[in-house]
């Protein structure tokens, strides 16, 4: 049966959003011809009222116009990616493309904070990765030892827990020893999760979930028949958190894939794909995102009505 | 109407004439939504959306085949489905039912096309008429070669993953009872879609931009598309679209390596 009708365009949407109306920022958003820029409306930001706070003691930052904090997300995850190709339009280095990209998350981290985001877990650096010229590899692992050196009192002053997934058995021990140092002084934060994925790949992870409940299995601790969705996700290196599963996913740069990150954990997230560049995301572009996942209806496979 | 038909087929060749000069897709996954909303915007009933559902992917496999897509998944029924109202899943299985015993037949479309059907899924959740009609229309379209239609039917990636590191340990512990390490090649091995390659394109209609538990695994390096027509309006733009935008995806994958 073939149709006469022609295809609704994929056009991007670039009105303000409504309550109530869909916005059709969705996974694939411009035409082949086009590379220009996204911009949309600046939002303006009212200051912080000092009289006012959150439940973990914090400054509560009054919020974009369009977003509304009940329908914020407990747990966003963000696929940084861009860096190379922001340095080569600039004629620099790959190094100055991360460093861009280290500030691109610096400020993220601080709108999450502000905006009553719980968890925000980033792909740092993935297991294929490791391809990469050695000389960008050394770089980009001395880059995260220097971030976490410069930022560790920063992140304990402003409350922030972070946490390190992935396979450590491949990073320098100096970046371990500093991984589990910064660990272990921010375990009591509450303010914000900060999870970085390092040498991490989606696969593995519910690869080494199946191999621990394999083995408990073997050890009798419980029945092959008890194994199920459940028992593999408190396995899965995302059980350093109570909200493992994210809400919503930014992949920058335009890729539309999810490219083995967290992979079980994404099973009912809000895909978001932004056209900047990491380095050029910023509180304008997350402003969109999140506006983009408020408007979004999920039903995990039921009805509304 | 006839003259207008063969304008519209010859286009058609045209476009995939076109598209044929780049990288063809081996694999192409629909997440088929929109069907219920499809029905409403038209006063339908929920079972015409679903219907009307049904053409829409008789109408994609043809394109597919004739783009020379080997390999087509289709999200037909979840796990989470079965959450719905008792009248919608009741039609939902009915049609399945109907139409998978009607594709046994030698004059089906899908044998005319040589459409080979498998079902992914945790099948003992089906009733006993619906399960009986897949294993038949498995058995029945066994030699057919151009296409590998896999429908997934009370399917969810993650109780896919659950059986399959059921199964690894299963058949591992019965061949050396000391073994007792679950490597990634075990559990892919024993996954319902390990009869398919990864797919290279998933495309979900309806507007919505999420996986809901569908190819978690395989969709690792896929390129996701999205498209606001609804599963009954889906059409040969649609598909061109999407593997033009894999195409795209393909040759930035190469600059970047």
């Amino acid at each position: 049966m073939l149709s006469l009708r022609f295809a609704i365009p994929f056009t991007p949407t670039k009105t303000k959003p409504k309550p109530g109306l869909v916005v059709q920022s969705g996974w694939n958003q411009t035409d082949l011809l086009s590379s220009l820029p996204r911009r949309c409306e600046s939002y303006k930001l009212q200051a912080a009222t000092a009289d006012l706070t959150d439940g973990r003691g914090a400054s509560v930052v009054e919020l974009p116009e369009g977003l509304s904090r009940e329908l914020m997300p407990k747990h966003v995850a963000v696929i940084m990616d861009g860096n190379g190709r922001w340095a080569r339009q600039k004629g620099l280095p790959a190094s100055a493309g991360h460093e861009a990209g280290v500030k691109s998350l610096r400020e993220m981290v601080e709108l999450c904070g502000e905006w009553g985001i719980q968890v925000l877990t980033v792909f740092a650096f993935s297991t294929e990765n490791w391809i990469r010229p050695k000389v960008e590899v050394d770089f980009l692992l001395s880059l995260f030892e220097r971030a976490l050196k410069t930022e560790m009192d920063s992140f304990r002053k402003s409350g922030i827990r972070i946490s390190v997934i992935g396979d450590s058995s491949k990073l320098p021990a100096s970046l371990l020893g500093l991984i589990n140092e910064v660990e272990e002084t921010t375990k009591n934060n509450t303010r914000l999760q900060l999870i970085v994925a390092v040498s991490y790949s989606g696969k593995y992870d519910v690869v080494q979930a199946c191999r621990s409940i394999a083995e408990r299995a073997k050890e009798g601790q419980i029945q092959l028949e008890d194994i199920n969705e459940s028992l593999i996700e408190q396995e899965l290196e995302t059980n350093c958190t109570d909200y493992p599963y994210p809400d919503l996913l930014i992949r920058t740069s335009g890729e539309l894939r999810v490219s083995n990150f967290l992979l079980w954990q994404l099973a009912y997230t809000e895909l978001f794909f932004a056209q900047e560049l990491w380095p050029d995301f910023g509180k304008e572009e997350f402003v969109e995102a999140l506006s983009s996942y408020q408007q979004r209806q999920r039903r995990y496979g039921g009805r509304h009505s | 109407m006839e003259f207008l038909y063969k304008v519209v087929r010859f286009l058609i060749k045209c476009m995939f004439c076109v598209v044929s000069v780049g990288p063809i897709p081996s694999h192409i996954a629909f997440i088929m939504d929109g069907n219920r909303r499809f029905a409403k915007q038209r006063n339908m009933k929920v079972g015409a959306g679903h219907e009307a559902g049904y053409f829409a992917l008789m109408s994609m496999l043809i394109h597919c085949s004739e783009l020379g897509v080997k390999y087509v998944t289709a999200y037909a029924f979840s796990i989470d489905n079965f959450k719905r109202r008792t009248e919608e899943v009741e039609c939902l299985v009915d049609l399945m039912t109907e139409k998978f015993e009607s594709w046994c037949r030698e004059d089906s479309i899908v044998n005319m096309f040589g459409i080979r059907v498998h079902f992914s899924g945790n099948l003992q959740l089906l009733s006993e008429p619906l399960r009986d009609a897949a294993k038949k229309l498995t058995a029945a379209t066994v030699g057919n070669s151009r296409v590998f239609l896999t429908l997934c039917v009370a399917y969810t990636s993650t109780n896919e993953i659950v059986r399959a590191v059921e199964k690894s340990c299963e058949e591992k512990w019965a061949e050396d009872q000391e073994s007792s390490v679950i490597n990634l090649s075990d559990i892919e091995k024993r996954m319902y879609m390990v009869i398919a390659p990864d797919p290279d394109i998933i495309i979900r209609t309806s507007g919505e931009n999420r996986l809901s538990n569908f190819l978690l695994w395989q969709s690792a390096g896929s390129c996701l598309v999205s498209t606001s027509a609804m599963w009954p309006e889906i059409s040969f733009w649609h598909l061109i679209w999407a593997v033009l935008n894999f195409q795209r995806y393909q040759s930035l994958l190469k600059k970047k390596l």
